[in-house]
This record gives C-alpha cells, sequence and structure tokens, in this order.
C-alpha cells in the first residue's frame, strides 16, 4: 500500500513538474496572416476537417510538405477570398473525393456509419429494458439472496495456508458435488 | 429464440472477419479519381518550351493524348521514363509532361540526361494546377481523349505490365472513341 | 551463433507451450492430478525460455550484431545504449516477442497468485494461455523471427531506429501498453476456463476482478502515456487522433471498464454472469484486433508496423479461431448461466447495466467508426472514405456526458432496491449545488455565457459533489474524518478514486480543446509575438550537438505583463543516421496551463518560421488517468481478494465435513444476463 501511494505521489509530481526534452517529426510551418480571429479559427479548423491525400494518416494541419501545404495555402486563399466552409468542402471533394473529409457526407452508404451508434443506443437500451422487466418477475426475496451472499463471501475461499492440497481438493469436490445439488433444486424450482 | 441470441456475437464477428480479410486485400492507398469522365481542367501556365509565354488547353494535341506529371526529383519518374520514350518512338500516342513542383532547370537537366518523351512540358512550379488535377504526388498519369475529357488515370509508377495490360487497352478505347 | 540461441530458446519455448495447451486441459477434465499439476511447471518454463529469447535479442542489440536482420533494421552504433536496449520493441518482430514475453509474465503471475484457487481452474486457465503462446510463437517462427540473419553480406553499420521513436516515453509507452493490453487475456482465460468447467459463481468472480482491475489499470496508464507522448511528439498539440491503431486499444479500455463494472455486480449479487464472459471475451477479442490492425496494414495509419499481408492472414485466422471458438463455446455455455436473483426497476443493478450499455454502445461506434472505411469500400467496390476526428468526436463526447450523469448516481444507489426517495434525498442538494455553481464559477470568471465549460462544470460538481456526499455520510459515525476514511474498504476508494480522475480528465479534455490557443509566426531574432497573456521573444538559433542528432536550438523568451517569466527551447533536428529531420518542442507544463513552442523552418530571409502555443487545463488529462490507474489498483489490492482470514478457514474446513447435511446454503449463483447476447 505504502509503496504504491509513494508511486502515485511520484507520478503525479512527474507529470505535474517533467519538463520533456525531445520531441519528433518535423513540423512545417505555415505563417499566413488573417484579417480576422474567425478567419484564423476556420483556417486551423478545416485543416484538422480535411485529411491529407498523400500522407499516413493525418489531417492538413499536421502533415508535413507536399500537398498537404499546397492545399492548406488553397484553404487560406478561399477564406481570404470569403468563401464559406461549405464553398471549400465543394472544392475539395471535386478534386479528391469523399476521401480527404475526416467528416464524412450523410449519404445512402453512410447512413449505417451516422444512424448506427444511435440504433446500437437503442437496441441496447430496449434488451436492458428486457433484462430488468425479467428481473422484476424473478424470485425476489432479499432474505434469501443476503442468506447466499453471505455464505458466499465464505464458501469458496480456500486458504491454502491452513489446509493441505489434499484437503482442498477434498473440498473442491464436495463443494462441487453441492453445488450440483443445489443447481437441480434451483431447477425444479424455476 | 434465445438460443439464437446467443449466437449473435459469434455471428457479427464472423461477418467482421471476413470484411477484414477481404480489406487486406483492398488497396486503401490510391484514390479513385473523381475527375474521370470529367473535362481537363482550363490552365494557364508556363512552359519548359515556350519560356515566359503562356500555354493553355489550346496548345495541347488535338486527338487523345496522354498527361504524364512528373517531376526530376522523383525516382519513379526515373523508371517509367523509357517505357514513354519507347512509346513516343512508335507514335503511340502524344505524350505531354506536367513539370509538378519542381525547379525549371532541375528539371531541364533531367531531360537532357534521361531523353525527353513529352511533347509539351507544361510547368506547375507552385503545386496548384495538380490541385485542380486531384493529384498528391508525382508520378501520375492522365489519359484524355480528343473531346479534352479524361479518360483513365493511373496513381504511381508504370512499368511494362501496367503499360500493356491497363494503359495500352485504354488508348485503344479512348482512340477508338475519337474516331467515331 | 549467439541469435540462433535465441532462436532454439523461442523454440522451446513453442514445444513447451504447446505442452501447456493440452496436458493440464485434458488433466483437468479427466481430474488426472500429475496433469493437473504440470500447468505451473510448464508456464514457468515457457516463461523462462521466453526470458532467455528476450535477453538474447536484447544482447544482440547491445553487441551491435548486424548480422541479425531486425538489430539491422533497428540500430545503429551511434544508438545511445538505452534506445538500443529498448530497440527491442522498436519494430514488428522484436516487439511481437517483447508482447508474447509479456503474456508469459501475465501467465507466471497466474502461477504465484493462484494459490487460493483451485488448481484444476489454474490448470485451465494456464492451459488456455498457454494456447494463446502457441498461436502467438508459431506467427513469430513462421513469418516474423527477429533473429533471422543477413549473412553472409551483414551490413557494417545499422539503419538506426526510427527518429520519432528515440525518445523517453518510448521506453515505458510500450511496456506498459503492451502489460496491460496482454493481462487482458488472463481475464479472458478466466472466462473461457469459467465457461468449460461450467463454474462460474462469486468465488470466481472475486478471483477474476483483481485480474481484470490490474490489466485495466495498465491499460489505462499505458494510453495516457501513448496520449502524452502523442502531444509533446508530434508537434501539432494533440493529444488523440482517433487512428484506426490508437481506437482498439480504446475500444478495449471501454470494454475493460465496462467488465470490471459487471463483474462488481457479479460478485456482491451473482447477476450479469453470461454478461461478463462476453465482455471478457470481446475485451480480448479486440486486443487481437487492434493486434491485427498495426501489424497486417489494414487500416492506413501513422503508427503502422511496415506491412505484409501474409501477416495479416495469419493473425486473421488466429483471431478468427480463438475469438470464433470462444464465442461459440459461449453460445453453447451461456444458457447453464442464468440468473436466479432478481432486481428492482431503480438500484445499482441497473446503474451498472445502464453504465455497461453506454460503454458498450461507445465501443461499437468506435469499432463501427474504425471499420467504416473497409466496409463502405467493399460496397462500393473501391471508393473510398475517411472517417476521422470529427466523427468519433460526435459520437464519443455525448455518450461519455450520460455516462458522467450516471456516475454520480451508481455509487449511491443501493445494491437490489433504491427507492426514489432516497435518491432524491441524497442528490437533491448535489444537484442544485452543481448546476448553480457550475453556473456561476464560468460566467463570474469569464463574463461570457461559455456553454460548453457551463456544462462540463456543471458535470464535473455533479460527480464530485454526490461523490463527497456518499463519503460523508458512509464515515459519519467515525470520530474523526481520518479514521473514518481508514474504515473505508480499499475498493470502494479506489472506485471513488478512479471516478474522481474521470472527472478530472473529462474536464481537463473540453477545457483544453475549448480554450487552447496557438499561433504560426514568422520570426526574425529579436522579434516577438503575444498569445493570450503572453509575449514570446525569439532570441535567435545556436547549434546543439546530440550523441546522434545536430539541431538548432532556438531560444524563446516568455514574458507576462512585461515581467521576464521563462526561456524554452525548441529544436530542429537532423538525426545523422537516417537523415530525418524532426522537431523537438519546447514546453512550459504547469497544473492549470501549458506553453508550447515548435521550430519549423529558416525562410530565405533568416527569419524562422515557429508556432506558439498556450493549452489550458491540458495537462489535467493525463493527471485524471493517474488517478483512475490508481484506483483501479487499490481496488485490485483489496484485502478480501488475497488475504484468507484463519477464520474463514477454518469454518471452511468444518464445513467440508457435514456439508451434505447444509441444506440452506445454495451457493451456486447461476445466474446472468438473459440476453447476453447484446454485445454487439
Amino acid at each position: 500500500m505504502n509503496v504504491s501511494t509513494r508511486l502515485f505521489g511520484l507520478t503525479l509530481v512527474f507529470v505535474l513538474l517533467a519538463v520533456f526534452k525531445p520531441g519528433k517529426a518535423h513540423a512545417q510551418i505555415d505563417v499566413f496572416d488573417f484579417e480576422t480571429p474567425e478567419q484564423e479559427q476556420r483556417y486551423r479548423q478545416l485543416s484538422n476537417d480535411f485529411r491529407c491525400p498523400m500522407c499516413q494518416n493525418a489531417n492538413l494541419s499536421s502533415s508535413p510538405g507536399g500537398v498537404a501545404s499546397d492545399l492548406r495555402r488553397e484553404i487560406y486563399r478561399m477564406i481570404m477570398e470569403g468563401q464559406t466552409d461549405a464553398q471549400i468542402e465543394e472544392f475539395m471533394l471535386a478534386r479528391y473525393g469523399d476521401f480527404i473529409l475526416y467528416r464524412p457526407r450523410l449519404t445512402a452508404q453512410t447512413l449505417l456509419l451516422w444512424f448506427g451508434p444511435i440504433m446500437f443506443l437503442l437496441a441496447g437500451a430496449w434488451v436492458a429494458r428486457n433484462i430488468i422487466r425479467n428481473s422484476g418477475m424473478k424470485k425476489f426475496n432479499h432474505n434469501r439472496a443476503e442468506a447466499d451472499a453471505s455464505i458466499n463471501q465464505d464458501t469458496y475461499v480456500v486458504a491454502d495456508i491452513v489446509i493441505s492440497d489434499e484437503e482442498r481438493r477434498r473440498l473442491n469436490r464436495l463443494l462441487a458435488e453441492h453445488d450440483d445439488s443445489a443447481h437441480n433444486q434451483d431447477n425444479t424450482g424455476r | 429464440m434465445n438460443n439464437f441470441k446467443l449466437f449473435l456475437p459469434v455471428i457479427i464477428f464472423m461477418v467482421l472477419a471476413v470484411f477484414m480479410w477481404r480489406g487486406l486485400y483492398m488497396d486503401s492507398r490510391t484514390l479513385p479519381s473523381v475527375l474521370i469522365d470529367r473535362p481537363l481542367p482550363e490552365f494557364q501556365l508556363r512552359s519548359l518550351e515556350l519560356g515566359d509565354q503562356l500555354v493553355s488547353t489550346a496548345d495541347l494535341p488535338d486527338g487523345p493524348f496522354i498527361l504524364n506529371i512528373w517531376g526530376s526529383y522523383c525516382l519513379p519518374c526515373l523508371q517509367e521514363n523509357p517505357i514513354f520514350m519507347a512509346a513516343k518512338e512508335q507514335n503511340v500516342i502524344p505524350i505531354i509532361g506536367l513539370n509538378y513542383k519542381d525547379r525549371d532547370e532541375a528539371a531541364r537537366d533531367w531531360l537532357e540526361l534521361n531523353g525527353n518523351p513529352f511533347e509539351l512540358n507544361i510547368i506547375d512550379d507552385t503545386g496548384r494546377y495538380g490541385i485542380d488535377l486531384g493529384v498528391y504526388g508525382a508520378p501520375e498519369t492522365f489519359l484524355v481523349d480528343a473531346d479534352r475529357v479524361i479518360r483513365f488515370k493511373h496513381i504511381g509508377v508504370i512499368n511494362y505490365r501496367i503499360w500493356e495490360d491497363e494503359i495500352m487497352p485504354a488508348i485503344a478505347a479512348v482512340q477508338a472513341g475519337g474516331s467515331s | 551463433m549467439i541469435p540462433e540461441l535465441g532462436n532454439f530458446a523461442l523454440i522451446l519455448a513453442f514445444l513447451l507451450s504447446i505442452l501447456l495447451s493440452v496436458i493440464p486441459m485434458v488433466g483437468a477434465e479427466r481430474g488426472n492430478l500429475l496433469w493437473i499439476n504440470l500447468a505451473r511447471p510448464l508456464s514457468s518454463g515457457v516463461f523462462v525460455f521466453l526470458s532467455i529469447s528476450l535477453l538474447i535479442l536484447g544482447y544482440s542489440f547491445v553487441a551491435d550484431d548486424f548480422s541479425v536482420q531486425f538489430v539491422a533494421n533497428h540500430s545503429n552504433t551511434m544508438l545511445p545504449i538505452y534506445y538500443k536496449i529498448t530497440a527491442v520493441w522498436g519494430g514488428h518482430e522484436g516487439s511481437f516477442l517483447f508482447w508474447t514475453w509479456m503474456l508469459g509474465g501475465w501467465m507466471l503471475a497466474v502461477c504465484i497468485f493462484s494459490k487460493a484457487m483451485p488448481d484444476e481452474f489454474v490448470a485451465r486457465v494456464l492451459s488456455v494461455m498457454g494456447m494463446l503462446c502457441v498461436g502467438y510463437i508459431l506467427f513469430m517462427l513462421a513469418t516474423s523471427n527477429p533473429f533471422d540473419r543477413v549473412l553472409p553480406l551483414s551490413p557494417e553499420d545499422g539503419a538506426d531506429l526510427n527518429a520519432a521513436l528515440q525518445d523517453f516515453a518510448f521506453i515505458i509507452h510500450p511496456p506498459s501498453l503492451y502489460m496491460g493490453y496482454v493481462g487482458f487475456s488472463v481475464v479472458f482465460a478466466f472466462a473461457i476456463a469459467a465457461l468449460i468447467s461450467g463454474r462460474l459463481d462469486a468465488a470466481w468472480a472475486r478471483w477474476c476482478r483483481p485480474w481484470a482491475n490490474a490489466a485495466w489499470a495498465i491499460l489505462t496508464l499505458g494510453l495516457s502515456l501513448g496520449s502524452w507522448w502523442a502531444y509533446y511528439e508530434l508537434g501539432w498539440g494533440g493529444w488523440w487522433a482517433w487512428d484506426p491503431v490508437e481506437n482498439p486499444p480504446m475500444i478495449t479500455w471501454l470494454l475493460g471498464a465496462a467488465m470490471i463494472h459487471s463483474l462488481a455486480a457479479t460478485e456482491k449479487r451473482g447477476v450479469f454472469k453470461s454478461w461478463t464472459v462476453l465482455l471478457a471475451i470481446m475485451a480480448f477479442a479486440s486486443s487481437l484486433l487492434g493486434t491485427f490492425i498495426t501489424r497486417s496494414g489494414l487500416l492506413t495509419s501513422v503508427h503502422a508496423f511496415a506491412t505484409d499481408p501474409t501477416r495479416g492472414v495469419y493473425i486473421l485466422v488466429f483471431l478468427a479461431l480463438i475469438i470464433g471458438a470462444s464465442l461459440i463455446l459461449y453460445a453453447v455455455r451461456a444458457p447453464s448461466l442464468r440468473s436466479e436473483f432478481g432486481f428492482g426497476s431503480l438500484s445499482r443493478e441497473v446503474f451498472l447495466l445502464s453504465n455497461n450499455l453506454i460503454l458498450v454502445v461507445a465501443s461499437a461506434a468506435i469499432l463501427l467508426g474504425t471499420l467504416y472505411p473497409i466496409v463502405y469500400q467493399a460496397m462500393t467496390g473501391g471508393e473510398l472514405i475517411s472517417v476521422g476526428p470529427p466523427y468519433f468526436n460526435a459520437i464519443f463526447f455525448p455518450l461519455m456526458a450520460i455516462l458522467a450523469v450516471l456516475m454520480a448516481v451508481g455509487p449511491i444507489s443501493r445494491w437490489k432496491k433504491t427507492s426514489p426517495e432516497h435518491l432524491r434525498a441524497q442528490l437533491a442538494k448535489v444537484a442544485i449545488a452543481a448546476v448553480v455553481l457550475g453556473v456561476l464559477i464560468p460566467v463570474l470568471l469569464t463574463l461570457e455565457l461559455p456553454l460548453g465549460v457551463i456544462a462540463t462544470t456543471i458535470l464535473s460538481f455533479w460527480i464530485v459533489f454526490s461523490m463527497l456526499k456518499d463519503i460523508r455520510s458512509k464515515i459519519a459515525n467515525k470520530p474523526t474524518v481520518v479514521a473514518g476514511l481508514r474504515s473505508l474498504p480499499l475498493s470502494y476508494l479506489g472506485m471513488t478514486l478512479a471516478h474522481f480522475g474521470f472527472v478530472i480528465t473529462m474536464a481537463g479534455a473540453c477545457l483544453s480543446s475549448i480554450y487552447s490557443i496557438e499561433r504560426s509566426v514568422l520570426l526574425q531574432a529579436g522579434e516577438s509575438t503575444d498569445l493570450g497573456a503572453y509575449n514570446f521573444r525569439f532570441e535567435g538559433t545556436r547549434p546543439v550537438q546530440g550523441p546522434n542528432f545536430i539541431a538548432d536550438e532556438a531560444v524563446v523568451v516568455v514574458s507576462r505583463g512585461g515581467e521576464f517569466y521563462k526561456n524554452l527551447y525548441p529544436q530542429k533536428r537532423l538525426y545523422t543516421a537516417s537523415g530525418t529531420p524532426t522537431s523537438h518542442m519546447g514546453i512550459d507544463g504547469r497544473f492549470l496551463r501549458d506553453l508550447f513552442t515548435t521550430l519549423g523552418d529558416q525562410r530565405e530571409n533568416g527569419a524562422w518560421s515557429m508556432t506558439v502555443y498556450v493549452k489550458p487545463f491540458v495537462r489535467w488529462v493525463w493527471i485524471g488517468t493517474i488517478f483512475i490507474a490508481f484506483g483501479g489498483i487499490l481496488a485490485a489490492s483489496d484485502k478480501r481478494y488475497r488475504q484468507f482470514k484463519v477464520k474463514q478457514a477454518q469454518k471452511l474446513a468444518r464445513m467440508a465435513g457435514p456439508v451434505a447435511g447444509n441444506k440452506k446454503s445454495s451457493p451456486v449463483m447461476t445466474s446472468g444476463m438473459d440476453a447476453g447476447g447484446s454485445g454487439a
């Protein structure tokens, strides 16, 4: 306990204070002048939402060089020309297709993608409701359950320090038999 | 019914596994071009041959032609150059070069050293026209028909096999279409 | 010669694991004690030979034996010694050996800490893990042997470790991530052993919980370290990218979280049994899926190892065999795990069920988003689509918000049945306080109406206040607070700590994404730029020589309100062996905000491009995960999982005699969620 508490403390201090030395992957930085903070914000947002067509899997803003930097320049140009986000997206789509959008368009083929999670949630909620309802119909005997719980606390805790291996095996065998008989009783009880 | 429910996880898992297995053999790196069957985008660019005089779509060959995106920095371009040289000698089809994000002198030296299969070398030093073509790196090869419509695109290096199996049939189809 | 010994040790480990996967399993089936008792020695043997193999690979790195292909590809004579050693997991082959060795380590741990369990159960667990070992080692021997040689023309020097990996975090992130990841195979083996033996009771759950908690806690740390690493290394200030390689560990983490909650209900109340087992299988399946995605090149990712379709096919076949067989076993055996006990429609069971629902839906949604591009491509005949952070954030954050709402209620509710009055009495004041303070504090601090921030603070206060109220009512009858806290069981403290960590991480994630600002500028030496309350003055660069790189180091003087605050030293490095340029951030990390600077390139006019960031609260993301992980470990170390009091043992010894006459007890808690198949 004490060791782990100390480790925990140390880790916390470490995260708070450590100033890390290295850092990798050379960043190529574009320097653009924006007239308003909103334009700058849109530029960052857009270059985060488009995927670099050439790189492994990265958005335009974190991709070095090549076509990514050309595309960032185009985004900047279009923002400064006053084009809307929708127009810029249209520009990208017309040249590179759906691949470039990190936020897929809602089409017939992406219905499952966009509505899947809600379907999962509804289906799960329906199943959960059934479980809760079925459960409410089951035997709902507090005392019985408590008695079982307290017995369970002790039943399967088998300490090797006190009893020998052979005793333990015998115990397990007995308990297993006991389980079976209890199980049968329960089945008939249903 | 209840028992069927218990088999649902394994069924879903198996469906996913089939998709993943198919996914192993699918190419997810080569973007399908959205420009197929679209007109070649307009441009006003310099060329290696004509100095400061700007060229446009009007300066392109009348019939079908190949538009090859290349750069002197691009090793695969060196690999496919002999194929284009051979095609030029046999007069298969006119080949236009788009010198993509390169320096003029480097491009000229490269052509002198390795041979120039291109009738015209359009200069796209900023990569702006490349964006209009949906290019994301040299080499890429377009096949344009007599109506200036893009009919075929190959991304990456062309070797003899690809040339014979894919490019030549596409050229034949475009030339047949153009004469009718 | 020495690498061949490593290969030989690997083959021996392979042979032993074949024995391990067969003999104890058959022995447990037939009740053959000798065969059952072989499980522990065989597992130890597998571990020993895997260790020898790993040590020899490490030695080959230290000794610069470039005749070994893997060493030649991932090391260099100039590489510092600590990276030479850790380069063992710097590529596909070595990292897979390391992964397999981790499995061996977990097997050894099971051998040692399983004295309280019946031997035949342990035999089955170890046997299942042995089967995994067989698959992993066969994979190495067949497709990716780390000891493959380049003979006779061995290279003079190695190609160097990937520059992006030469970092302190690389030393600790993969081991912790792998350890957590592989830890789920222990829980998986427990689940399979339970299905085979048909024995799934409260005792099983109690044996299982510390392993599940430990694996999950370590995975939490591993993920957190990875995220932290990405943050300070990649140079764009992000800490989670929803990359296809990051997603499976996240799925494993979420399913693991669901599992430890479901296990609690299984242990305490004997419900959700088959569901817990299914979660254990799915969590493990997601960890294998992660291996598959990383090593097959199925999805394009920034992290992927150099890939090869044969490897992908092998792993997929292995995945299909193991998981397919497990799920079929599950479908066949689950009907015997029915629940007998009911619970009210308002009870802790119901809240745990809701927790599981949210976590599993989140996992399923992430899986859907991760695999959707493949499905789309197959369906449309080659069309490509990208599913990225905008999608995942849109799905994940609302689900986590629902989870946060429930998180305050669950721990306060009671098992079996909770009255609405009880909840109302406990939570009415909490809710009012959370809403009032959650609105007031951000509004007063910012003099605006920042909706995202208000939502974050309300949810945070909601959880924290309900937690405090619960603790207060639990220790109300103790003389002092300290005595009260000491009287609380560790598992309760662990849960509370982990929930508190969730709040911190959630707050950090939301607030930093709302308040982070950045600016990219082109600066000549002596020029400066303002960002937020800070002024960054660029003093110029100086050359720096590292062990295997050269760098330009910028001196950036940060001042605040005209007063000098601190110097930051971002670098642009060139790793000489591989010729890779990299950026190296200058970071000032504080509790409430990080300053973050990235050096770009020198332009024609001598000016340097650089980006400066101010990222408030970003550190909370990782601080929170430390609380979560520590909470998990604390709960795992609750003494009821390991200490077996003499008193209890005596009771057992007494029971062993007259058990036949003992009618009252019915320890078989044959239960489970009836519709266990809802997991997908």
